[in-house]
């Protein structure tokens, strides 16, 4: 970011908009926006208590679990959809459609096959997350050098050689893409899940602070979860930028 | 006819391929004598890819068979090796681990076929490059990899296609060279398809003219004067003047 041509150190835009914020917490434009020196107060009261670390625990654990299906049904599904075109045209219609729907308005549909527990909470995780994560890799292996694959055929790799060494690595950097973006959409769908199915984790901690009008309370929890996902997102576009080098390259 | 086929490395026999409605290759009949190269000359659209393919065992002929030593194949097999156009290389892996790729595959342990890969990683002038990544490499020297890869199973037969018409001028002459000291010195036969006439003649120990519509061979041509001649000298050979031009010459009718 530039401003009057002099480079600004990256985030500087987080300062800025954090120093408007500040600002108007300050002249108490609301009552539901307290100053962000505020919010990181009680974020520091707060972060140690046991139900803090409870609801974080139950929220962490929810979201892996999620997560873990997501990529481990999501990424082998996507690859075998972007190779086989049976596969592809059976599956796709009802991926685009889970793409596009509604997903919050399933979870009640959830509740009753799996009912009110940790069970429904992972799943609707995972709903979240596995689409974008199947169509990126879909899209990864679609685009494939088909010279590499006969490559692999000339030489006589079986079909899960060419999967494992050649397709999943060709569609790596789409593969990383759309986890990138699966996670985020995990993060939300913890939360829906942890808000609708059972009062857990941090779920339970913006329903207590905002039915108590700990305004404070609800945003630093807010924040926290913002960190987490904004880690989580950089750590996948630093591995996705690690590979980007032969995405570009890829018929060579 | 047993004496016929020890010597033919491979043969193709009545071959068919139609993709729907459209004829690739109507009955092509060829024998590729073993130790030598064989070139598939013609112009684009007359199959001569689409046949190396088939030999491949990387597309399924319509009708007819393809004899590789004495046995009939449909499938790729460790009896050939591929060389291609656009080289074919894993960009996230090194060049080791490329040129050891097909050795990897049929299951050669890791030090033994990295042991291996690096000796033709040597006899294609790429020593020091092991470790390299093939972004990180020239043209040339990528198809060099393509090669090393080739060479390293250790297949009877090297099929290749169009492999230096990615490559720069005086690159493509060097490999011509380096080309027909390796059929002088390794034991294999090669099928080499191209589309230029004078690379044809210049490295070919029998061309096979293909023309298209429908798609047949209409020639086989045998330069022999000039092939016991050095590398120098045979760009300058009348023999091989001449053949270029009377291919030329069947071949012009066919240049919109």
């Amino acid at each position: 970011m530039y401003l009057f041509g002099y480079k600004l150190p990256g985030m500087s835009s987080l300062l800025i908009w954090g120093l408007l914020w500040e600002i108007a917490g300050q002249m108490e434009v609301s009552f539901f926006l307290p100053a962000l020196s505020a919010i990181f107060s009680t974020l520091l009261e707060i972060y140690h208590t046991k139900v803090f670390l409870r609801a974080l625990y139950e929220t962490g654990y929810s979201f892996c679990a999620g997560v873990f299906f997501a990529v481990v049904i999501g990424v082998p599904t996507g690859i075998l959809m972007g190779k086989n075109r049976f596969l592809d045209e059976l599956l796709l219609p009802w991926v685009n459609v889970f793409m596009s729907a509604p997903l919050t308005a399933l979870v009640p549909i959830l509740m009753v096959l799996f009912g009110f527990g940790l069970k429904s909470i992972i799943i609707t995780t995972t709903l979240f997350a596995i689409w974008i994560i199947i169509l990126n890799s879909r899209a990864g292996v679609m685009q494939i050098n088909r010279s590499l694959v006969d490559m692999a055929n000339s030489f006589g790799a079986s079909p899960l050689d060419a999967l494992i060494k050649i397709y999943f690595w060709a569609a790596l950097p789409e593969i990383l893409g759309g986890l990138r973006i699966g996670f985020i959409r995990a993060v939300k769908g913890v939360i829906i899940a942890q808000l609708l199915i059972s009062i857990v984790g941090f779920g339970a901690l913006f329903e207590l602070y905002s039915s108590r009008f700990l305004m404070t309370h609800f945003w630093a929890v807010i924040l926290v979860l913002f960190a987490l996902a904004f880690t989580l997102s950089e750590l996948l576009g630093l591995l996705a930028r690690k590979v980007d080098y032969y995405a570009s390259k890829r018929s060579q | 006819m047993t004496k016929e086929i020890l010597e033919n490395a491979v043969s193709v026999k009545g071959v068919y391929k139609n993709y729907g409605e459209v004829e690739a290759l109507r009955d092509m009949s060829l024998d590729f004598p073993k130790g030598q190269l064989t070139s598939l000359l013609g112009p684009s659209g007359c199959g001569k890819t689409t046949l190396l393919k088939i030999i491949a065992g990387l597309l399924p002929a319509t009708q007819g068979e393809v004899i590789v030593n004495g046995k009939v194949v449909t499938k790729p097999g460790p009896d050939r090796a591929f060389v291609f156009q656009d080289f074919a290389l894993m960009p996230w892996a090194n060049v080791i681990r490329n040129v050891a790729f097909g050795l990897e595959l049929r299951g050669v342990g890791k030090v033994e076929r990295e042991e291996i890969a690096s000796k033709y990683i040597g006899n294609v002038g790429l020593k020091g490059f092991e470790h390299s990544f093939p972004h990180e490499l020239s043209g040339g020297m990528r198809q060099r990899v393509g090669l090393a890869r080739a060479l390293s199973v250790d297949s009877p037969v090297l099929l290749m296609d169009e492999p230096f018409s990615a490559v720069d001028e005086q690159t493509r002459r060097k490999f011509q060279e380096d080309l027909l000291n390796l059929v002088k010195n390794e034991n294999k036969t090669f099928i080499f398809v191209t589309h230029s006439i004078e690379e044809a003649v210049y490295v070919s120990d029998q061309i096979a003219l293909l023309l298209p519509r429908p798609s047949r061979v209409s020639e086989i041509i045998k330069p022999s004067g000039f092939r016991h001649k050095d590398v120098d000298s045979i760009r300058k050979d009348s023999e091989y003047l001449d053949t270029v031009e009377s291919i030329w010459k069947s071949l012009r009718t066919y240049v919109e």
